[in-house]
């Protein structure tokens, strides 16, 4: 699996085109999320877009319309630099610290859709539920989207690391 | 009457997707927060769901949430 490696001031990692290719859909499919008109109940949405004041509805709602449309709108130039940065065909992406810093959200904000979708808890146990999807059906959609979770969980961890190195 | 000036807060809690390496790392960067600093407010959130990371002016508190929020952290903002 493709991980992130600190090269000089730089992060670089060397993709395979079946992973360009995940990671580019997973991308899409967020920018895609947040492009059409996203449904606030939509608990992957929610959890992208938090109410600052959980107990007071109206404090909310109104910080939600002087902040919501910049925090979509960034979210959106992260997913669209990681699309620019990695080509289809995969090949070495160099990831200087502030694109890096834009890579690692547009990971997280991907993340945090899929394990929404996923069900993720604390007590989840990636590997024994991706063991256990793929021992019931392996090419369940389930099975699937655990192992890409894992997958980016180990690719974001991975660049993290490089950053601090 | 006014209210006094009391400080308000911003809480981050704790989520499973979030990896602990990458929320230390968001601590440091976003509030200069010393590595030590950064880690144990990261443990707090972990174990004990939530932790206050900065506090002061509302309108101050409302921008830290907002830049956690653009790194994917589960921000709320509260007057305790």
């Amino acid at each position: 699996m493709t991980m992130f490696r600190r090269k000089g001031g730089v992060c670089v990692a060397t993709f395979s085109p079946q992973e360009a290719q995940v990671l580019r859909q997973c991308v899409a499919e967020l920018a895609a999320l947040l492009n059409d008109a996203p449904d606030p109940d939509d608990p992957a949405v929610e959890r992208l877009f938090p109410d600052v004041y959980p107990e007071d509805p109206e404090a909310a709602a109104e910080f939600r319309r002087f902040t919501e449309a910049d925090l979509k709108t960034a979210k959106l130039d992260q997913a669209k630099t990681v699309l620019s940065d990695l080509l289809e065909s995969g090949g070495e992406v160099r990831l200087a610290e502030e694109q890096a810093d834009v890579w690692l959200r547009a990971l997280t904000d991907v993340r945090l859709a899929l394990g929404t979708r996923l069900g993720i808890t604390d007590d989840t146990e990636i590997e024994a539920e991706l063991d256990e999807a793929v021992g019931r059906d392996p090419r369940s959609p389930r099975a699937g989207q655990l192992s890409v979770y894992a997958y980016l969980s180990f690719l974001q961890e991975s660049l993290v690391g490089a950053l601090i190195d | 009457m006014a209210e006094v000036d009391k400080a308000w807060v911003t809480i981050v809690w704790n989520d499973p997707v979030n990896l602990m390496s990458y929320v230390t790392w968001v601590f440091q960067k976003l509030f200069g927060y010393s590595k030590e600093r950064a880690e144990k407010l990261m443990l707090d959130v972990h174990h004990k769901g939530r932790a206050i990371v900065s506090s002061g002016a509302r309108e101050r508190m409302e921008y830290d949430a907002t830049r956690l929020h653009g790194y994917g952290l589960w921000a709320t903002v509260d007057q305790p």
